[in-house]
């Protein structure tokens, strides 16, 4: 019974940090600039849902393209030596110990109309080809940013599977790709549905990949926000509510998602 | 009885160079309890591995039916294995786990029914269907490991120190059940353990190996009573070896004394090992015996008594249903059929 009180820092943290900003989220949403309730906000959201809709478009090829690397690379190192796991994880982590914003920026110049891709790319008669400012260099940005989130989940959940039980579905007649699909991707679907959580949602909400690299043409729903907040469209009330209908979206993606993980590890 | 595997002259070495096996050769006979016997690292679990497929060997050939069958997945063998672990899948319920083979050949929904039934009834899991196997005991599960092997019909079944992790009182009674089983479907079984006793209890025929050699094959009698070596006899129950030497045909000398044995041509004087089994130690007067010595500890084991004995330059250990008090002088005797001379090994080869 004493475990109670030690758990009350972290009740009141939630309820100031977590509780609190949520609360007055919807207050902002539901609110006009005099205090008075009005929907008008949530109802003007409806004028950016194609911003929402390549968002979400967006975020979604993005963890897909980033489940397709992950999952070989997680299932190699998980099968790997135990001392050599350590060092390649380490390479697979080494980028995340680089900043944000410069490891996008590293990006800009590559991909520029002057960028050095470009440049070999003149140098064997190409080209320019147009990289930067497109939704695939936004893509891009996020896969290469948000790939260690995918692996991370995967390989910590494919370590602990036992390898005797490769070698018994290999006795009962499996090949390779039937144990594959019968023992490997049932028992790694915790690590595949906190994988695509953490990149999804990430994703779908950055702001700061699409305005580098991807100009403004593609927009996308965290850019839109943070215009709201801090850009010359001010307006927090939009703002708020925007964020509302993102959080929504979300929930509703992610229970969708936990659907298809049998222990139900709620990550949301 | 024709042979169902052979394996012929293999050795497996690992890329550091340590050799796990060195030059196996065997026959296993259709429809036998075959039981590899050894201690841990002798190479026996390496062996069965080479058989199921899951470990090529550096050299030498493996023969299943008469053919070749080097390079042939695991898959593809007509052989089942039930894991040290079991290696239940864990995503599956009991029914599943058991189904997992006859789905994966593609068998009709309706034979798989009846077949997984008739396992059921067989390893007594009746009920047990939807359960899922992490909510089973060690003894249940080790029921679902097995039946989810034989369902397939595999003409041998490989089974990995399959009672390991169980209980005492859970082993003897499976030890059992699995003798009962094989002979009722009249399959091979090859069955790895480090138990001598669980060997002799349940075997037709016992390969000892150690060091990655094996040391000798033959029924469990052959092997108790007429062990080859001094590394068999002492593995096979407990046994008193010591140094001793020939110098002539039925005489035997070790601890500075000669007595009869019943065995024949060593070359005059060659040094041999002698094993005595504590059971044939004979306890006669002190005055009377050649080789005396001092109890030093009496432990009751229920049927009998284990004494320590100490003498000049050897000790002893004695089965005996009465005890003799600690410290006392007492006599040992043995009868000329129940020393075992046996030619000295060099590193167990």
């Amino acid at each position: 019974m004493k475990l109670k009180y030690f758990s009350a820092p972290y009740l009141v943290w939630m309820i100031v940090f977590i509780l609190v900003p949520l609360l007055m989220i919807a207050y902002f949403a539901f609110t006009s600039d005099n205090g008075g309730f009005t929907m008008k906000y949530i109802s003007d959201v409806g004028q950016y849902a194609n911003i929402f809709v390549r968002s979400i478009w967006l975020a979604l090829i993005a963890t897909a393209i980033c489940l397709v690397i992950a999952y070989p690379i997680a299932f190699i190192l998980s099968r790997m030596d135990k001392h050599k796991q350590g060092t390649m994880l380490m390479i697979v982590m080494l980028p995340m110990w680089m900043n944000f914003l410069l490891r996008t920026y590293a990006w800009m110049t590559l991909l520029g109309n002057n960028g050095v891709i470009n440049h070999i790319l003149g140098m064997v008669g190409f080209g320019p080809v147009k990289l930067i400012n497109t939704s695939g260099a936004v893509v891009l940005g996020m896969v290469y940013n948000y790939l260690p989130f995918m692996i991370l989940p995967l390989y910590s959940v494919m370590e602990k599977i036992d390898k005797s039980l490769f070698e018994a579905a290999s006795d009962l007649g499996c090949s390779s790709v039937s144990t594959l699909f019968r023992i490997v991707i049932p028992l790694s679907m915790p690590g595949i549905t906190s994988g695509i959580t953490m990149v999804f949602v990430p994703a779908i909400s950055t702001f700061i990949i699409s305005r580098m690299l991807g100009g403004g043409s593609n927009l996308l729903i965290g850019d839109l926000i943070e215009m709201q907040f801090l850009g010359n469209a001010y307006n927090p009330h939009l703002g708020a509510a925007i964020s509302l209908v993102l959080m929504v979206i979300i929930l509703v993606i992610m229970t969708v998602m936990n659907q298809f993980d049998p222990d139900e590890q709620v990550l949301m | 009885m024709e042979n169902i595997i052979s394996l012929k002259d293999i050795v497996v070495e690992f890329e550091d160079g340590e050799k796990i096996l060195k030059n196996i050769s065997l026959d296993i006979k259709d429809k036998e309890f075959v039981t590899f016997l050894g201690p841990s690292g002798c190479g026996k679990t390496t062996t069965l591995r080479i058989i199921a497929g899951f470990l090529e060997p550096t050299s030498g050939d493996v023969f299943f039916d008469g053919q070749r069958i080097n390079g042939v997945p695991p898959h593809k063998r007509n052989v089942n294995t039930v894991f040290q672990r079991y290696a239940l899948f864990p995503h599956l319920n009991v029914y599943e786990n058991i189904a997992f083979g006859l789905r994966i050949k593609k068998v009709p929904e309706k034979e798989i029914l009846n077949r997984v039934g008739e396992m059921l009834e067989m390893v007594n899991l009746m009920g047990f269907e939807k359960r899922s196997v992490n909510r089973l005991s060690g003894g249940q599960q080790q029921r679902v490991a097995i039946a989810r092997a034989l369902v397939n019909h595999p003409k041998v079944l490989l089974l990995d120190e399959p009672l390991g992790a169980l209980d005492l009182k859970l082993r003897k009674e499976m030890q059992i059940e699995l003798r009962r089983i094989q002979q009722e479907l009249e399959l091979t079984f090859i069955y790895v353990t480090h138990d001598q006793e669980e060997a002799l209890t349940m075997s037709d025929s016992i390969v000892v190996m150690n060091n990655g050699y094996i040391q000798q094959i033959g029924s469990p009698t052959d092997i108790y009573n007429e062990p080859v070596n001094a590394f068999v006899a002492d593995f096979i129950g407990e046994s008193n070896i010591v140094s001793g030497s020939m110098p002539a045909d039925c005489i035997v000398e070790f601890t500075g004394k000669r007595f009869k044995c019943v065995d024949k041509g060593f070359a005059q004087n060659e040094s041999v090992d002698v094993v005595i089994r504590p059971e044939d130690v004979k306890i006669i007067p002190e005055e009377k015996a050649e080789l005396t010595g001092i109890v030093e500890s009496v432990v009751f084991k229920g049927v009998h008594y284990e004494m320590c004995v100490d003498s000049a330059d050897s000790k002893w250990i004695i089965h005996s249903t009465k005890a003799c008090p600690v410290g006392s002088v007492i006599g040992m005797t043995f009868d000329p059929d129940d020393i075992h001379i046996m030619k000295k090994t060099e590193d167990n080869t």
